[in-house]
């Protein structure tokens, strides 16, 4: 029965296949905002903004921080290709801090320049995984 | 005929370049693995992004994105992955005559060199070379060809170059290696060789219904320089991987060739040992029979 919802979930970086299970739901951001999708989603292609990746299996949650690429979403299947993508053990926290305070500074003390859009991706990087590492 | 002892020396020295080569052989023999298993993992990658640009393309064959046109600049530039070291038989030339042998003319390229050997060459025919990326080989990672590809869209949004071309050395197998010419920008609707690459396009008819968010123009802003990175890396451990392949077999062959030479000079040793022997015998008897 619980087969019914139950999608193929791939994530692909390029150094490795990053996970490759069955799962109910998954969550993540995009351009357009977040979303969640669940099985019979209409064919879609998203492109990643940084944020927290959701992935709800039948019986446990899994968390990542999710930073850039591009989902493929298919009715049974949702591919998502990322440049970079991290379990919550691997992020080293007191980094994603440095990382945070630095974007920060560097948003605040805006000269000609600065290049605003890095800055903010790197500040939403470091946010996603400061908070991916709390859960 | 030359003396024993030249043989010998000779014998000895072609001796302990057999063993530079037989260690060398294995040296690139593991390398090889770590490489293709490299190659291979980040093959299934680049051949889902190819599935998605090209469903994208076949939608938007009619949007005039700056990244489909060929730009106005008759600058060229060409990304030539070769090695850092020698002795891989024809790995590096072979990619090389990719661009002196091509169609290009020599003053409208600009080089982006990774690997020293390339570097070396086109440098002294006397070629532009515009950077120079050889720690890059190594060991390279996806953050190299990240900025790699930003240079060089940087440059092509500015109009200093029209066109973007890779030669590296795809991985078939372990014994066959190609050197491949690519074009990257002005981004090709068919790659006809990518059918092959990929068996299992699946869904193709799923794929003719998918949306995109953002809406098609946006998406290929975003998406091409994502497309173009990971030609360049998959062109990255590709080449790593030919390199060692290629290196592999040419320290092969250069093993087994030692060992025919090492059997070449026993014989002809031998032959001067059994010759001095007899000359000594005879010139012994010649002696006694001049005494008695």
């Amino acid at each position: 029965m619980a087969d019914e919802r139950n999608f193929q979930v791939k994530i692909i970086t390029p150094e490795r296949v990053f996970y490759d299970e069955k799962a109910v739901m998954v969550e993540f951001n995009t351009t357009e905002g977040e979303i969640g999708i669940y099985k019979n989603h209409v064919p879609t292609t998203v492109i990643i903004k940084p944020g927290i990746l959701k992935i709800t299996e039948e019986n446990q949650v899994k968390k990542a921080a999710l930073h850039s690429g591009f989902v493929e979403i298919l009715q049974d299947k949702v591919t998502i290709l990322a440049e970079t993508v991290e379990w919550p053990e691997e992020i080293d926290e007191s980094r994603a801090e440095a990382a945070k305070n630095r974007a920060i500074e560097r948003l605040k003390s805006k000269t000609p320049e600065t290049d605003v859009a890095r800055a903010e991706t790197a500040l939403q990087r470091a946010i996603a995984r400061i908070q991916a590492n709390k859960i | 005929m030359a003396s024993m002892r030249d043989i010998k020396r000779r014998k000895g020295s072609i001796q302990s370049t057999q063993q530079i080569t037989k260690a060398m052989k294995l040296v690139s023999t593991v390398k090889l693995q770590r490489a293709k298993a490299r190659a291979e993992q980040s093959r299934y990658y680049f051949n889902c992004m190819f599935e998605t640009m090209q469903s994208i393309l076949s939608k938007a064959k009619t949007v005039n994105h700056p990244y489909l046109r060929a730009g106005n600049s008759d600058k060229k530039a060409i990304i030539l992955i070769t090695s850092n070291r020698g002795l891989a038989g024809g790995y590096n030339s072979n990619v090389i005559k990719l661009i002196t042998k091509g169609e290009f003319r020599k003053e409208d390229l600009e080089i982006y060199a990774i690997g020293k050997k390339g570097k070396d060459t086109l440098q002294r025919y006397g070629y532009e070379i515009k950077a120079d990326g050889s720690d890059i080989v190594e060991e390279p990672v996806y953050q190299d060809a990240q900025e790699i590809s930003r240079r060089l869209l940087e440059s092509y949004t500015n109009g200093e170059i029209g066109e973007i071309y890779l030669a590296y050395t795809s991985f078939k197998n372990t014994v066959s290696h190609e050197p491949t010419l690519l074009k990257l920008l002005p981004v090709e609707m068919e790659d006809q060789d990518m059918e092959e690459l990929d068996p299992q396009l699946e869904n193709k008819e799923a794929r003719a219904l998918m949306n995109f968010e953002p809406a098609d123009e946006e998406a290929l802003t975003m998406l091409i320089p994502k497309y173009i990175t990971s030609l360049i890396y998959g062109g990255l451990v590709e080449s790593v991987a030919s390199e060692n392949g290629a290196r592999m077999q040419a320290m092969d062959s250069a093993t087994s060739n030692a060992e025919d030479m090492i059997s070449d000079l026993t014989l002809l040793y031998n032959r001067a040992r059994q010759g001095s022997i007899t000359q000594e015998l005879t010139e012994i008897i010649a002696g006694a029979e001049a005494i008695s």
